[in-house]
């Protein structure tokens, strides 16, 4: 790209950026920069301002009354269902399921279509990437039933090993559940491929979209895969809400999860009847504004197109890529050749709690840790790294910035 | 506030050259102690002779604070009887957590984790090692984590 392009785009995001007024305040006596969004992203004030209007304006409770405050919220409620609908491409609002976040959408699909499906020897096959919302609740699943847990192995640039995968998928596995892109190191699974490969043996896939979705294009018919999840506050709406997408046919198939209201057609004592697709799935008052937020959040990053995000977001991870590299004594962890805008990284002699404790001092946040990736951070033979993770409002200048805090926090432990 | 509040040269010093540093065969107590939240893991090893603590030692991966602090801790406790080290154990507390303690005259080097208390995501680094000598003290099994 030129350098104009480059300037061009520049300039439109640092315009996005004034709409998050979180960012604009001071931390520590500095100008925030705010390196953590794989962590949470921030709001715009056009989410902000749908929820207000929702709860000044709007709230009642959906799918029951016949006054005009119950249509209303559920016109939103539903309108916000149709626009993740849109976003992922998905056939029908019923294949759309809205749950507190990525997490209890994996535990709806591990408990309902696993403990519907697994049988004694059969296996779930995941990958040694996985966030620990993608392992946990497979092997709640696989204990419950006596079904075992398989992991595939990674690279040492942390991507994953497709030979290792393949050698996995057996005549037992009920399932495949992996990540879309890796939250501790940024890698992006190559998810056409596992899809193509499970489907041949007649397998479902999940696909946990939480570190994919604000920065790649979701087209769940184009993916092929079975069921992807994801939560509201990575996509720069609200924390609380999530969302479910599954294949309809297999959502069909599913026993209901969780019992309650919202969920049945008719109760006796004797009998219940379930509600049709995707209320099945949606015991009880759903989270309304967090649904909403959600939906002002996909036409907000609609109206900056994901394209323009991610093409700036590349600029981001090249240039903090190269900058970083150039710190004596810094190991960038995860290198994979298709990466999402985040650097994983460990700095000799300072463990990264106190990278993150100088870091703050600047006003400079990013998340050090294990990143709820145990596994991964084991296979690098590493207790935690530090991890800078960029949205579309962060700034070249920012990443310099970063650059000068590490340097300053290496002259402090020298 | 300023980061050599934090990091004073006494910390940095144990943390680039831990004092104690090591393991201890048994009839040496040991107990582990672990933050969950950072994936510290920290394991302490007591010999005791009677009522007096008469080798300590430390091991494990952490941040500084962590490392600083196990490590002063280990000189401050050793030759120490089990009332003096509780003793030592609650003056440690209110430094690392109560704005008004008293000046703390009796805690030596320890004094230097004051700047902690400014930082309140770091004084379970800081507490860690303290419990887990606790519990090496109490000849209990069970690990003790922050949490």
């Amino acid at each position: 790209m030129t350098r104009n392009a480059n300037s061009n785009l520049s300039a439109q995001m640092a315009k996005w950026r004034s709409d998050f007024p979180v960012l604009q305040q001071n931390i520590n006596g500095h100008p925030l920069v705010y390196l953590d969004n794989g962590a949470s992203s921030q709001r715009p004030l056009a989410v902000i301002e749908a929820e207000r209007h929702y709860a000044s304006h709007l709230h009642s409770n959906v799918h029951r009354g016949v006054h005009s405050l119950s249509a209303l919220a559920t016109d939103a409620f539903e309108g916000a269902r149709e626009s993740v609908r849109r976003f992922l491409n998905a056939r029908s609002t019923r294949e759309i399921i809205f749950t507190r976040g990525t997490t209890e959408s994996i535990n709806l699909v591990a408990q309902s279509y696993g403990g519907s499906q697994l049988r004694a020897g059969d296996e779930i096959l995941i990958t040694t990437l996985e966030h620990h919302s993608n392992i946990v609740p497979w092997q709640m699943a696989c204990k419950a039933a006596g079904a075992t847990l398989k992991v595939a192995a990674i690279n040492r640039r942390g991507e994953l090993d497709l030979a290792s995968f393949k050698a996995l998928l057996s005549p037992r596995t009920r399932l495949v559940a992996t990540s879309h892109v890796s939250n501790a190191l940024g890698s992006v699974l190559p998810v056409a491929q596992i899809v193509a490969l499970a489907h041949a043996q007649g397998v479902p896939v999940l696909l946990d979209g939480a570190q994919a979705i604000p920065h790649l294009s979701i087209d769940v018919q184009a993916l092929d895969c079975d069921f992807y999840v994801f939560s509201g506050h990575k996509l720069y709406g609200p924390d609380g809400i999530g969302v479910l997408y599954g294949r309809e046919s297999l959502l069909e198939a599913m026993p209901p999860w969780q019992g309650g209201g919202d969920m049945i057609l008719t109760v006796s004592f004797t009998e219940t009847t379930y509600n049709q697709l995707p209320y099945k799935f949606e015991a009880g008052t759903p989270h309304i504004s967090g649904a909403i937020g959600l939906g002002a959040a996909i036409d907000y990053v609609t109206q900056i197109g994901l394209k323009n995000i991610a093409e700036w977001e590349q600029h981001l991870l090249h240039h903090a890529t190269a900058q970083l590299s150039t710190i004596e004594g810094l190991t960038i962890i995860g290198t994979a050749e298709d990466k999402a805008s985040l650097v994983s990284f460990t700095v000799d002699g300072i463990h990264p709690h106190d990278l993150g404790t100088i870091l703050d001092q600047s006003g400079i946040a990013i998340r050090t840790g294990h990143h709820c990736a145990m596994p991964v951070m084991q296979f690098f033979g590493l207790p935690a790294t530090a991890r800078a993770s960029f949205a579309f409002y962060n700034t070249m200048d920012e990443i310099d910035q970063l650059v000068t805090a590490v340097r300053s926090a290496q002259h402090l432990f020298r | 506030m300023d980061l050599k509040d934090l990091y004073r040269d006494v910390i940095l010093d144990h943390n680039k050259s831990p004092r104690n540093r090591g393991d201890l065969p048994p009839p040496a107590r040991a107990a582990q102690g672990h933050n969950p939240l950072c994936g510290d893991q920290l394991t302490v090893y007591a010999l005791m002779d009677g009522d007096i603590l008469k080798d300590v030692r430390f091991e494990g991966s952490g941040c500084a604070i962590s490392v600083a602090s196990a490590s002063l801790m280990s000189e401050a406790v050793k030759g120490k009887s089990k009332a003096e080290i509780a003793t030592l154990f609650h003056a440690i507390h209110d430094l690392l957590t109560r704005a008004d303690a008293p000046t703390p005259v009796q805690l030596g080097k320890l004094a230097a984790l004051s700047g902690v208390r400014e930082f309140p995501a770091r004084v379970k680094c800081a507490s860690l090692c303290w419990h887990t000598l606790n519990q090496a003290l109490a000849g209990a099994d069970t690990p003790i984590t922050t949490e």
